[in-house]
C-alpha cells in the first residue's frame, strides 16, 4: 500500500528499491492515496510555514503587539498591574524584556536590561546553536555515508515539475527558476490557506493536519530512511524487528511531540524529523533549483515577516488578539516552562510567538498538576533562578529544515569538506547575527535570510575560489 | 592509509585544540561565540586571499609552472598579510563590543577580560586554519591508497598532521601576544608577530624537506608560547606556585 501510494502520489517509479523491504502490497484506495498525498503537502506546508510562523515567532519582541507592553514606554504604568499572566508574557518575549528583574528592582534603567540582554543573550545563543549544529551533523553524516540520499533518481516532488536538463545551461537556469516559482507559489498558497482556517477557527482541522504530517514523518520518512541506512551496512533485518522499531520510535515520537514528554526526548525528536526532512529535500530537489529556492525562500521569508500584509504577519496577529498558542507541535523549545500556571486558553501566548519557554503547549493541554506543583515550587525560586528558567528560546522547525538542507547539499556535491565546513560557520554566524539585530532592533526579524545569504556566499566563492587554492597548498605541503 | 593513520593523525593535529576548546571554552557561551567568530573571520581571509589568487592565476598563463608556483607563493604571503590584517579587524570589533559590555555593566567590569578574548580569538584563528589545511587530507587518508606513490614523501599524513598542530597553537600564541601589543600600543609586537607569521609560512615552502621546516616551527612555537605566558600576565612566581600546587 505505500510502495503503491507512494508510486502514484510522488509521480515515482519505483526505483531500484529492490528486495527487503518492500513487499507486495494490495492496490491503494483513492481516499487513502488522497489523504497520503493530502498529508504530504500539509507537511511540506506546515514545515515552512511553522518556519514563517515561527521566525515571525521566534523573532523578539514585536513591537506592536497589542499585549505586551512596550519595555520603554509602558513598563512603569504596568509594573503595579502586572499579573502573573503578564510578568510572564514579558520575560518570555525571551532577549529583550527581563520581567522579573524588572519586578525586583522598582525602576530598572535600561543600561541593566541591556546588559542582561547580552548576558541572555549568549546563554540562547548557545542554546540554538546546539540542536542546530546536531540536526546539521545527522544531515551531514547521513549523506556521507549513505548514498542513496545522493542517488539521482528520475524521481521528483511534485512542486519541482520541470526536470533539468545537464546539457544546456540556459535550460536548465529556466527550468529551475520555474521550478521554485512553482514551489514557492504552493508555499504561499498553503500559507494563505493556513491562515484562513485559523481566522476561521477550524482548530479541530489544524490539529488533524499537524498530526498526520508528523505521523508521516515519523513512520513512513523513518522507515525509509532505516531501510537505506540497513542497505548500506548490509545489516540482515527481520521484518517484526522492524515493525517494532519503527512501532516504538513513532508512538513515542507521537506522545514526545504533541502531548508529554522528557524535554530532552521532545528535541531529539525534533531533531530528527527535522534532519529527515532536509533529506528527503536534498534527495528530490534537482541541483539547481536546491539553490534557487534556498535564496527565493529566505527572500519571500523576509517579506512575509517584514511587510504588514504578510500571511504571517496576520497569523501573528490573530493569534495574539486571541492570545492562543499556535501550532505548538513543530517549534523546537529548548526549555520547559513549567511556570506558566494558567491552566486556561488565555494564557498569554503571545508566548507562542517569539522565542520564549515553551510549555505553553504543554499547560494547554490541561497539566494541571504540574502547574500547581510548578506554582508551587515557583514561588520558592529566586527571581534570578526563575530568569534563567523563564529564559529558553524557541525555533522554527523549518530553520532547521533549510540550514540543513544548504550544508547538506553543500556536503554531497564535491565531497569537499572544506565547502561544508565553510558553509556550517556561516550558518552559525549568521544565526549569531540575527539574533544580535533583533536585540538592537527589538523588531521582529525573520531567522532564515541572514544565515541563508552568508551559506550560500560561503557555499559557492568556497567551493570555486578556496577549493583550488587549498588544493594547491596541500599538494605542495604550503601552509598559510 | 588505514584508520590508525586517521585517528593518530587526527588525534596529533586537533587533539590540544579539542583539549583547550573542552576545558576552557566550551562551559562559556560567550567564549564559544568569541571563537566561532574568530573562525568565521579567519575564513574570511581566506576567502578574500583565495579570490586575489585565482583572479592572478586566470589572468596569467596556466602552462608556465614556474610562473605558477610563484603565484602560489605569492598567494601564501598575501594571504598571511590579509590574515594578520582581519586578526587587527578582529581586535577592534572585539574591543568595541567589550566596550559596550563594559558601559552597560553595573559592576564596573565587563563578563570577558580582553586578554581571554585575544586567547579564544587565536584559538579561533587556529581551529579553523587547522581544519581547514587538514580535514581534506585526513578524510583522504580513510581510503585506499599509496603514499608517495610518485616519488613523494611518505611522512605526508604525520608531517602534515604536525605542522597543523604547530599552527594551531602559534594561532593562539600569536592572538596573545597581538592583542596585547595593540591594547599597549607596542607596534613592534605587532611587527613581530606579523613577522614570525610569514616566517612560518616561508619556512613550510621548503618542504617535503622536513628537516628543513618542521623543527624550526616547532622552535618558533615553543618560543612564542613562551613570550605569550609572560606577555599575558604569567610569571616565574606563578610557574612555581602551580608546580608546588599553591595556587
Amino acid at each position: 500500500m505505500i510502495r503503491a501510494l507512494r508510486s502514484d502520489y510522488f509521480c515515482l517509479a519505483e526505483s531500484k528499491r529492490a528486495c527487503g523491504l518492500v513487499t507486495s502490497r494490495a492496490p491503494a484506495s483513492r481516499g487513502a492515496l488522497w489523504a497520503f498525498g493530502f498529508c504530504h503537502l500539509l507537511l511540506m506546508n506546515t514545515s515552512d510555514s511553522e518556519e514563517d510562523s515561527y521566525n515571525e515567532r521566534s523573532a523578539l519582541v514585536q513591537s506592536e503587539s497589542p499585549t505586551i507592553p512596550s519595555y520603554n514606554q509602558d513598563h512603569d504604568m504596568s509594573l503595579p498591574q502586572e499579573t502573573d499572566t503578564k510578568r510572564r508574557r514579558t520575560v518570555s518575549s525571551g532577549l529583550v524584556e527581563p520581567g522579573p528583574v524588572e519586578r525586583e528592582q522598582a525602576s530598572t534603567p535600561d543600561g541593566e536590561e541591556e546588559e542582561l540582554t547580552l548576558k541572555y543573550g549568549a546563554k540562547h545563543v548557545i542554546m540554538l546553536f546546539i540542536p542546530v549544529t546536531l540536526c546539521m551533523v545527522v544531515v551531514v553524516a547521513t549523506i556521507k555515508s549513505v548514498s542513496f540520499y545522493t542517488e539521482k533518481s528520475s524521481q521528483r516532488l511534485i512542486y519541482t515539475p520541470f526536470e533539468e536538463d545537464p546539457n544546456s545551461v540556459g535550460q536548465r537556469l529556466l527550468y529551475s527558476l520555474l521550478n521554485t516559482i512553482v514551489m514557492i507559489s504552493v508555499i504561499v498558497f498553503m500559507t494563505i490557506i493556513l491562515v484562513v482556517l485559523y481566522k476561521y477557527r477550524c482548530y479541530k482541522f489544524i490539529h488533524g493536519w499537524l498530526i498526520l504530517s508528523s505521523l508521516m514523518l515519523l513512520f513512513w520518512f523513518s522507515f525509509m530512511y532505516l531501510g537505506e541506512v540497513f542497505k548500506t551496512y548490509n545489516v540482515a533485518m527481520d521484518y517484526p524487528t522492524l515493525v517494532m522499531i519503527i512501532w516504538n520510535f513513532g508512538v513515542v515520537g507521537m506522545i514526545c511531540i504533541h502531548w508529554k514528554g522528557p524535554l530532552r526526548l521532545q528535541q531529539a525528536y525534533l531533531i530528527v524529523i527535522s534532519a529527515l526532512m532536509a533529506l528527503i529535500f536534498i534527495k528530490y530537489l534537482p541541483e539547481w533549483s536546491a539553490w534557487v529556492i534556498l535564496g527565493a525562500i529566505s527572500i519571500y521569508d523576509l517579506i512575509a515577516v517584514l511587510c504588514p500584509k504578510g500571511p504571517l504577519r496576520m497569523l501573528v496577529e490573530t493569534a495574539q488578539e486571541r492570545n492562543e498558542p499556535i501550532f505548538p507541535a513543530l517549534i523546537y523549545s529548548s526549555a520547559m516552562v513549567w511556570m506558566v500556571g494558567m491552566a486556561d486558553s488565555s494564557n498569554p501566548d503571545s508566548t507562542d510567538e517569539r522565542r520564549r519557554n515553551e510549555g505553553g503547549a504543554r499547560a494547554q493541554e490541561g497539566v494541571e498538576s504540574e502547574d500547581d506543583a510548578a506554582q508551587g515550587g515557583r514561588r520558592r525560586y529566586s527571581a534570578e533562578e526563575e530568569l534563567e528558567e523563564d529564559r529558553g528560546v524557541k525555533l522554527g522547525l523549518g530553520d532547521f529544515i533549510f540550514y540543513s538542507v544548504l550544508v547538506g547539499k553543500a556536503a554531497a556535491t564535491g565531497g569537499d569538506w572544506n565547502t561544508t565546513l565553510a558553509c556550517f560557520v556561516a550558518i552559525l554566524i549568521g544565526l549569531c547575527l540575527t539574533l544580535l539585530l533583533l536585540a538592537i532592533f527589538k523588531k521582529a526579524l525573520p531567522a532564515l535570510p541572514i544565515s541563508i545569504t552568508f551559506g550560500l556566499v560561503f557555499y559557492f566563492s568556497t567551493d570555486n575560489l578556496v577549493r583550488p587554492f587549498m588544493d594547491s597548498l596541500a599538494a605542495h605541503q604550503y601552509y598559510i | 592509509m588505514t584508520l590508525a593513520v586517521f585517528f593518530g593523525c587526527a588525534f596529533i593535529a586537533f587533539g590540544p585544540s579539542f583539549a583547550l576548546f573542552v576545558f576552557t571554552i566550551a562551559k562559556d557561551p560567550l567564549r564559544v561565540i568569541i571563537l566561532i567568530a574568530g573562525a568565521f573571520f579567519w575564513l574570511l581571509s581566506l576567502l578574500l586571499s583565495s579570490l586575489v589568487w585565482f583572479i592572478a592565476i586566470k589572468a596569467s598563463n596556466s602552462q608556465d609552472l614556474s610562473l605558477q608556483r610563484g603565484l602560489l607563493i605569492f598567494g601564501v604571503f598575501f594571504s598571511v598579510l590579509l590574515q594578520e590584517v582581519f586578526r587587527f579587524a578582529y581586535y577592534r570589533l572585539l574591543r568595541k563590543a567589550n566596550e559596550g559590555l563594559a558601559a552597560i555593566s553595573d559592576d564596573d567590569g565587563s563578563a570577558i577580560s580582553v586578554r581571554q578574548m585575544a586567547y579564544v580569538a587565536g584559538l579561533g584563528f587556529g581551529i579553523m586554519s587547522g581544519a581547514f589545511s587538514m580535514i581534506n587530507i585526513l578524510s583522504d587518508s580513510l581510503g585506499p591508497g599509496t603514499v608517495g606513490i610518485f616519488g613523494d614523501s611518505q611522512y605526508y599524513f604525520i608531517t602534515a598532521a604536525l605542522m597543523t598542530l604547530a599552527l594551531t597553537l602559534l594561532h593562539t600564541f600569536w592572538g596573545v601576544v597581538f592583542f596585547e601589543g595593540c591594547e599597549k600600543s607596542r607596534w613592534w609586537v605587532i611587527a613581530a608577530v606579523v613577522g614570525l607569521h610569514l616566517l612560518v609560512a616561508g619556512l613550510s615552502l621548503l618542504n617535503p624537506l622536513y628537516e628543513g621546516s618542521l623543527p624550526p616551527v616547532y622552535v618558533i612555537t615553543l618560543l612564542m608560547g613562551v613570550w605569550a605566558f609572560f606577555s599575558s600576565g604569567g610569571s616565574l612566581q606563578s610557574l612555581n606556585a602551580l608546580c608546588t600546587c599553591k595556587i
